[in-house]
């Protein structure tokens, strides 16, 4: 399914990018919520949208066609959590500004307690857990997003999985 | 329960106006803003790369989202549409082809309350010939008031037609900004082109603020260029009427 909206991307990008963000969304929301903080996650995801854009504008379709798309896109939302810069200033804006909240998830009881387990994981652990665990990334999208090998990135995991566990004995 | 499923339970739906937003700031999606205009209200639609159209709200594009402007050109808009030229507020003319992005170019210069004929703006983009490929490019302005064709009237001196609305919103637009139509159109039906001032020797389009300042007594009006300039008349600098 990634493969095939690759190729459309790479054949008619201003038609098929609002596919990207469709399918992407959930993935990188839910996945900013636990690295950079619920209140800045839907901007982040956002800008990562709209980052994204750009950058795929200036590539070949060759390129295009062979992204791995799911990883990439996190390339983008890994390089915005650590570099808030914005410009929104130059942007139109959506004007129904009261809806924004409506549509929100309700937060699961335990989101804090996630919250702060995850946030005692190194900024790596933390990153691949999430990736992995909240996310649902598999580890070739993993080490696509985070620019290290796939060997690495699956005993980061474990190392995180069992930091958890211990963080979650200490609290009982 | 495992971890494992517990941090999948984490997972959430993004916010649903995200995808619109991302539209709007991509400007895969122009957005659009109601203001008014003298003769009642207008929808400017726009991208991140400039204005693109000024319709009347009964014609905006169906695409279009209504939006909020980047907040950079907040004022600007109204400023560009009250003032009738663009200003600082870029315009996204992407689409067009090179000769139409010139005359509008040349249009946006005409100051507010005068106004230049399409063989007149032929000639100020280089190609004389071209009054009515001019006027074709001023019906289909995708920015109206902004490069304001309301300015550019028939080379006989006739007010002419105008695409926002009509004719008659040109009268409306050439009151407000302080011209006369009536006696635009008075003149034409008379075959008056061109003002002259026997005080300074020169010689004006009719609607120039240096054409208005020309008392009775020294006022000579002629049909043709030949006929201004065989009388010994010399063309006013502000609105070059023989360039």
């Amino acid at each position: 399914m990634m493969d095939d909206l690759c190729n459309r991307l790479a054949d008619n990008l201003d038609d098929a990018f609002g596919e990207v963000v469709t399918m992407l969304a959930d993935d990188v929301y839910s996945g900013l919520r636990q690295m950079a903080g619920l209140h800045e996650a839907e901007d982040l995801t956002q800008e990562t949208f709209i980052r994204a854009y750009g950058a795929l504008r200036t590539y070949e379709r060759s390129r295009i066609r062979h992204l791995r798309l799911r990883g990439w896109i996190w390339t983008i939302a890994l390089n915005l959590g650590r570099n808030h810069a914005r410009d929104r200033s130059r942007r139109p804006t959506p004007v129904a500004l009261e809806d924004r909240h409506a549509v929100h998830d309700p937060e699961p009881p335990d989101s804090a307690a996630w919250n702060r387990r995850l946030s005692a994981l190194s900024p790596t652990l933390r990153t691949a857990v999430v990736l992995r665990h909240v996310v649902g990334l598999d580890y070739a999208d993993i080490a696509e997003a985070t620019g290290r090998a796939e060997g690495t990135v699956k005993s980061d995991v474990h190392r995180a999985l069992r930091k958890l566990r211990s963080i979650m004995e200490e609290e009982a | 329960m495992t971890i494992q499923s517990r941090l999948a339970d984490l997972r959430r739906h993004a916010p649903r106006p995200l995808s619109t937003s991302v539209a709007l700031a991509t400007g895969l999606t122009p957005g659009f803003a109601v203001y008014e205009a003298p003769f009642g209200e207008v929808a400017v639609s726009f991208t991140p790369s400039g204005i693109r159209s000024v319709r009347l709200t009964s014609e905006v594009d169906p695409l279009a989202l209504e939006a909020q402007p980047p907040s950079a050109w907040a004022k600007a808009i109204p400023r560009a549409l009250e003032e009738g030229r663009p200003g600082r507020l870029p315009l996204d003319l992407a689409s067009l082809t090179p000769f139409r992005r010139s005359v509008l170019a040349i249009a946006a210069t005409i100051p507010k309350g005068e106004v230049r004929s399409y063989g007149w703006l032929a000639r100020h983009i280089g190609k004389p010939g071209a009054a009515r490929a001019v006027g074709s490019a001023m019906a289909t302005n995708p920015v109206p008031l902004i490069v304001p064709c309301h300015r550019v009237v028939r080379s006989d001196g006739h007010i002419g037609a105008y695409s926002l609305g009509g004719a008659q919103n040109k009268w409306v637009l050439l009151r407000h900004e302080g011209a006369d139509p009536d006696e635009l159109e008075e003149l034409a039906a008379s075959g008056v082109r061109f003002l002259a001032s026997r005080s300074t020797g020169m010689c004006c389009v009719p609607s120039c603020r240096n054409a208005r300042r020309i008392t009775a007594r020294h006022l000579e009006v002629f049909p043709s260029e030949s006929a201004a300039t065989n009388a010994g008349y010399r063309p006013c600098e502000v609105c070059r009427p023989f360039d």
